[in-house]
């Protein structure tokens, strides 16, 4: 994150400006001046000069600009605005009464970077290591000549083996383009460390000719260890390239299944044509979306581990809903599959338009957690988003879930005893009745925790499950209607597939091949990959 | 096959009955005007256009409140073409010629427009269209109050060529794949080659209408944004597919410090469904702002806001107004301003009256409409999101500027601006 | 002695629904022609343009809703993506309404608008043709015909059954959508064609226009209830009700199942594609949206509404629907899925045959065999099958 949490942020300003000492020459009128001119130049260099001093209440001053809480007021005074009230930018000291016509500061992009790079060179000498690995990567990612003065001082002295190599890759890229040879060799061997696609594009330019013929580099060992370092880069990237692939393609894939995985059992197991599938996703991203705003007003301190709650929710919810659809409408049409066909249709309106008139027809906002927000970056600079890192594991966590409560519980017993035989089960005592409703209840509460996952990466609104139904579907008839398996690998099987021909055609053709590969896999398989052997599917 | 007859009873009992609706609605006739909203309330555009339907009625009820139009009230005749393009056309004959209203607001996406075009046409309606769309277009009995491209789309792209837009030289043009961005980024690739910007450094992508899996993109733009120059993404994705989008873009890594997003179709109303605070940077470009401060706009919220919770639209408390919710407002008022000026609500003389109207805005600029294009002179801002989701305006154009419907950038079109 | 095939025809259904016919289509072609035409606007039985273009799309749903019974209630094949015969129809014919519009468009030249704003100078291949009206029906019948044929020849040669045909299908639907939504397919992308100006170089907008489209989609509609009730009465009708009901034992006797199979349902698909070029310059336009795969599962929605294994069912479905349609989006547009919703669920649940079902039982009629669902109690467990 690029930027404080204004909360913090003010707490950390008061504290800061109320203990703001004399041993630091307070940044002059003159410079403070320049932060709120008009023209964005004159700006950026009265930044960088706040940043090349360092002083406390220049870092102060700083980060209230970045956090836009620095204001101009009507009478042309700088000041900072915090939740309690108003200091004075210059002196520090609270302004009373509280200035109502003070205007923030306005930031662009252009001053962010300005203040980015600013807050790196000072944290670049900062105690904390992640602080300082934080400001090395800026520093790497921008370095230039200016910089040196900073990155040189802070090479020498750091000792942490990774912000070393972070900063001498710094330092390289600038060497590259010194005028002494030697130290273009150094630096074009060190940057094959790097796996950066920016670096790799700095040296093929010096391997370039200029229109003369003659190599942008005059040198040739320079040349050479360009090329050589280029080529490691490149290895790597096309290695990055391939595993980034097949992690989209899992990450999919994973929600494909678990987009899936409750009609897998409602339809799959049980043989109920749900058009409702989509609706009971959406019950269980809109039960999500509730309690984070349960969480927000009444337990605000724990408000990022609100989607942990949210699963149960998500899942009773989704379940109820399910149990009513079941116990109302669809046990009176067992036996007749495509009529229920039509009235969970309309189940579906129904369930659409009661989201839209309970919650609006907009999407709601449901937000990632501060620990399932942004990635972890890995090997040659993937990034992998905690959000999808965190689906994958819980579509693996629900899948053992069903494997368990199908395989190992008393109700999963019924349950498939029910399904393979009804006549005889009720026989031997198996209250068929109540265990289709648990049955389509737990298919349902499934779908309910993969509506829990999708709001985690996709919109939240009432008709969001007409977007998954036809995935759905094709995932359950691909795998074989009734495999758990089978839905496994198709789902798999098809986010790998669309992510490579995505990569290769575009997004909208490949959805169409994906389409067209399903129609005539069905043709070979047409029982889908898994089917059932032997007398059994013969009607 | 007995039903047939009891059929022809039901017809001869409907078309008695639809005659006798038509009658009182002639005796209504004396003291309302009816005006028709023609947005879906249902389907996938339910949620960009429920928003105006509200905005109508309000803007309605408030000028009823101030004693209506040429001494009669508005009668608002909602009707829901639930986003299906087909009901668009045939509900929009139904407002025209059942209900014979006066003026109607209504359509958001293009293909919704071109669909109702020609029953306008040919039943010599008036439709007023709030949404910033793609131009090529130009009919007498439609007033378009959103941006053509030249108003939005092009000033945005110039200021992320300009310094303080970052000195971008490379451009990824990424987009839904449907009309409007095709035509956008057709326009704007031929502006970039005006601009000396060559064709390996603009990347054109499109995905699918829902499309949810924006994985393998943001990675291209990664790659792409690698070679070394400053690049920019330029975003026509439409509405559903956004909050995937910037939620990956945000999870990704990609700031906007290093690759700028600037989106012509994201406003106040789609930064509702994201958490806006990895997205503080990107850019959009629109005719208003909510964030604008000026009394005319502090105004219009403020009432938009008491007659959401007057009339209990869900989650009122946190309504937001936005850009095409006020070229809804700003329509409604130029066509009272029009009738009220010719004394009649007849098409010909409010068409005839309506070219030179001007209105203050509470994007905080006296719009006019042009005398001869039916499109607005607009403003153009550009604005950063903020953590709240709203924005803050960046830069704006000192006045507004006229439309170009048929923009130069596309080859055929010179001499074509008039009616 | 075989019976001429005129005779069959007319023996196939009984007096009082000939009686029937005769009715509907002197109220198509004479009654609602003359109450558009002659009586004022304001007369109480004036009939208006909107009504007129309301009835006549509803006709064409109809036609397809039949289409869908013959192989849905029938043959027991449900599909799930008529929709793509339905706006394939419509295209072709689209095709030729665009050509039509001549040098009227935009542009002022004689390529479809949306031609000359991607720049292409001259007709892709497919566009060969076009302008002539022939060609253009040729187009309508071939082309979604040839689509049904191979598709249908592939799927019931893998013996694809159930709902694994019915979800192939969805893809094949969905699939076409997405490859229409583009723009360079060649069929305007999203916006589709719109702003037709004539057919046969008269003005499409005029009164006498509408009322020849509107009795054309009533004489399909008749033509397809005839066809419909003559062949599910003939032999190829029992050997596809019994394909329906037991199909390896058809095939046990005999019978090549795939023959019959794919036979109906090129015919059903050719039936659509007719609808749906009456369809397009009533409406006045045509785009992907058709081939969404939630309006393929409406035109099955129609179909039980009315009484599957009916036909008048599918034409009763589609106008119950349809007029609920589009009274609620205007009586009570905030509400009117949940009156959609209710009607499909109530229906299900309480008219398991449709109104025709309903309507037979209020007369004391038992269903006939050849109408009902074969009780299946395993039908459940073994997943569900058409």
């Amino acid at each position: 994150m690029p930027l404080s949490v204004p909360h913090l942020l003010r707490v950390f300003l008061l504290a800061v400006c109320c203990t703001l000492g004399s041993a630091h020459a307070a940044p002059s009128a003159e410079t403070l001046a320049r932060l709120a001119d008009d023209d964005s130049d004159t700006r950026i260099a009265a930044i960088a000069e706040l940043g090349a001093e360092g002083s406390a209440q220049s870092v102060a001053l700083l980060d209230a600009l970045a956090g836009e809480a620095l204001a101009l007021t009507g009478a042309g005074r700088l000041v900072i605005l915090t939740d309690t009230g108003a200091l004075d930018a210059a002196t520090g000291e609270a302004i009373e009464p509280y200035p109502d016509d003070a205007d923030p500061l306005m930031v662009n992009n252009r001053i962010r970077n300005a203040l980015h790079s600013a807050k790196a060179a000072t944290n670049i000498r900062a105690t904390d290591r992640a602080t300082r690995l934080a400001a090395a990567q800026l520093l790497r990612d921008s370095a230039s000549e200016l910089l040196m003065p900073i990155l040189e001082p802070a090479l020498a002295v750091e000792q942490d083996k990774e912000i070393r190599a972070i900063l001498a890759l710094a330092v390289a890229r600038v060497n590259l383009a010194s005028s002494e040879p030697a130290k273009r060799i150094l630096a074009a061997q060190r940057l094959g460390d790097s796996s950066d696609a920016s670096v790799k594009a700095m040296l093929a330019a010096l391997l370039d000719t200029n229109g003369n013929g003659q190599f942008v580099e005059p040198d040739a060992e320079v040349r050479a260890a360009a090329k050589a370092s280029m080529q490691a880069i490149e290895r790597r990237l096309a290695m990055a390239d391939l595993a980034s692939t097949a992690f989209t393609g899992l990450s999919l894939g994973s929600i494909l299944l678990l987009a899936a995985l409750g009609l897998a059992i409602t339809y799959g197991v049980m043989g109920v044509i749900n058009m409702a599938h989509g609706e009971l996703l959406m019950v269980g991203a809109y039960a999500t979306y509730v309690v984070q705003g349960l969480f927000r007003t009444y337990l605000p301190e724990h408000v990022d581990s609100y989607v942990l709650a949210a699963v149960p929710v998500a899942f009773l919810t989704a379940a109820a809903v399910g149990m009513l659809m079941e116990r109302t409408v669809i046990r009176w049409l067992y036996g007749r599959p495509l009529e229920t066909l039509l009235a969970t249709w309309g189940l579906s309106l129904v369930l659409i338009q009661t989201a839209r008139v309970i919650f609006g027809p907009q999407n709601v906002e449901v937000a990632n957690p501060a620990w399932m927000s942004g990635g972890v970056s890995t090997y040659a600079d993937i990034v992998l988003p905690w959000n999808r890192l965190v689906i994958i594991g819980f579509a693996i966590f629900v899948l053992l879930l069903v494997w368990l409560m199908m395989q190992k519980t008393r109700l999963g017993m019924f349950v498939r005893a029910v399904t393979q035989n009804r006549a005889m089960a009720g026989c031997v005592g198996v209250p068929t009745a109540r265990i289709d409703t648990l049955a389509f209840g737990i298919g349902a509460g499934i779908a309910g925790l993969g509506g829990c996952a999708l709001s985690q990466v996709a919109n939240v609104g009432p008709a969001m499950g007409q977007g998954y139904i036809v995935d759905s579907f094709m995932v359950v008839v691909l795998g074989g209607v009734g495999q758990l398996a089978g839905a496994v690998t198709a789902a798999m099987g098809l986010g790998l597939m669309t992510k490579i021909l995505e990569g290769w055609a575009g997004a909208v053709v490949a959805k169409i091949l994906v389409l067209v590969f399903i129609i005539i896999f069905i043709q070979k398989r047409p029982q889908g990959l898994f089917a059932l052997k032997g007398r059994f599917v013969e009607d | 096959m007995k039903t047939r007859r009891s059929f022809i009873k039901a017809l001869t009992l409907s078309a008695s009955l639809a005659a006798m609706g038509s009658v009182s609605s002639f005796a209504q006739a004396a003291d309302t005007i009816k005006v028709g909203i023609l947005h879906s309330l249902s389907g996938t555009m339910a949620i960009s256009e429920t928003a105006l339907k509200n905005v109508a009625l309000m803007a309605i009820d408030e000028i009823n409140a101030a004693g209506g139009v040429l001494g009669k009230k508005l009668e608002p005749v909602v009707v829901d073409p639930a986003s299906n393009w087909p009901l668009f056309a045939e509900k929009a004959r139904q407002l025209l010629s059942q209900d014979k209203v006066a003026v109607t607001f209504g359509c958001w996406t293009s293909v919704s427009r071109k669909s109702v075009n020609p029953v306008f046409k040919e039943l010599n309606g008036l439709l007023f269209y709030p949404v910033q769309y793609e131009g090529e277009e130009l009919e007498k009995n439609v007033f378009y109050t959103g941006a053509a491209p030249n108003q939005q789309a092009i000033p945005a792209v110039e200021y992320l060529m300009s310094k303080d837009g970052g000195e971008a030289k490379r451009f990824v043009l990424l987009g839904t794949d449907y009309v409007y961005p095709r035509t956008t980024n057709k326009i704007l690739r031929a502006f970039l080659h005006s601009k000396g910007v060559k064709d390996e450094d603009i990347m054109e992508e499109y995905t699918p209408f829902g499309h949810a899996d924006y994985q393998t993109i943001i990675a291209n733009i990664k790659k792409f944004a690698a070679a070394g120059k400053k690049t920019a993404v330029v975003s026509t994705i439409n509405g559903d597919s956004n909050v995937p989008f910037y939620k990956e873009l945000g999870n990704a890594g990609l700031k906007a410090t290093d690759v700028p997003v600037v989106a012509f179709s994201v406003g106040e109303e789609e930064l509702r469904g994201v958490d806006a605070k990895p997205l503080v940077g990107h850019l959009a470009a629109w005719n208003y702002f909510m964030s604008v401060k000026n009394p005319t706009n502090a105004a219009f919220i403020k009432k938009y806001q008491d007659w959401a919770k007057a009339n209990k639209v869900p989650n009122a408390d946190t309504v937001v107004t936005n850009d095409p919710m006020e070229a809804t407002y700003v329509g409604i008022y130029m066509w009272k301003q029009a009738v009220e000026q010719a004394k009649t609500t007849d098409v010909d003389a409010v068409i005839a009256a309506l070219g030179g109207q001007t209105f203050k805005a509470p994007s905080g600029f006296t719009l006019t409409m042009d005398k001869t294009n039916h499109h607005l002179h607009k403003p153009v801002l550009i604005g950063e999101v903020r953590a709240d989701g709203q924005f803050s305006t960046v830069w704006k154009t000192k006045e507004p500027i006229r439309a170009q419907p048929w923009s130069p950038f596309i080859p055929g079109n010179e001499g074509k601006q008039n009616l | 002695m075989r019976t001429p095939l005129s005779v069959r025809i007319f023996q196939s259904l009984p007096r009082t629904a000939w009686l029937a016919l005769a009715i509907f289509a002197a109220i198509a072609w004479i009654a609602i022609p003359a109450a558009h035409l002659l009586l004022p606007e304001g007369h109480a039985l004036h009939v208006s343009a909107y009504t007129v273009t309301l009835l006549g799309k509803i006709l064409c749903y109809a036609v397809v809703a039949v289409a869908m019974d013959l192989i849905w209630g029938y043959a027991g094949i449900l599909s799930l993506g008529h929709g793509v015969f339905f706006a394939l129809g419509g295209y072709a014919f689209g095709m030729y309404l665009m050509r039509q519009i001549g040098t009227d468009g935009s542009y002022g030249v004689d390529l479809p608008d949306f031609m000359v704003f991607l720049d292409w100078k001259e007709l892709p291949w497919f566009w060969i043709g076009s302008d002539s009206f022939l060609w253009a029906l040729f187009l309508v019948v071939a082309v979604p015909g040839l689509l049904a044929f191979v598709f249908g020849w592939f799927a019931f040669r893998s013996r694809i059954k159930g709902v694994y045909f019915s979800i192939i299908t969805q893809a094949l639907v969905y699939a076409t959508m997405l490859l229409f939504f583009r723009n360079e397919t060649g069929f305007g992308g999203n916006n589709g064609f719109t702003d037709f100006k004539r057919i046969l170089g008269y003005d499409i907008t005029s009164p006498q226009m509408r009322l020849v489209l509107f009795g054309l989609s009533a004489a399909l509609l008749i033509a397809v209830l005839v066809l419909g009730r003559y062949l599910v009465t003939s032999k190829f009708g029992r050997v596809l009700a019994a394909i329906r009901d037991a199909e390896s034992r058809v095939r046990f006797i005999g019978y090549q199942p795939t023959q019959y199979k794919l036979a109906i349902w090129t015919l059903s698909a050719v039936l659509c594609a007719l609808a749906g070029a009456l369809y397009v310059p009533q409406v006045g336009i045509i785009n992907p949206s058709e081939m969404s795969p939630a309006n393929s599962i409406e035109i099955a929605v129609w179909v039980a509404v009315g009484g599957r294994g009916t036909l008048i069912g599918g034409v009763i479905g589609a106008f119950i629907v349809n007029l609920a349609k589009s009274f609620f989006t205007v009586s009570f547009p905030d509400y009117w899925l949940f009156f959609l919703g209710f009607l499909f669920i109530g229906v299900t649940l309480f008219l398991p045959d449709g109104v025709v079902g309903l309507w037979r039982k209020l007369r004391g009629r038992r269903p006939a065999p050849a109408e009902s669902d074969a009780p299946a109690p395993s039908v459940a467990t073994k997943g569900a099958k058409a």
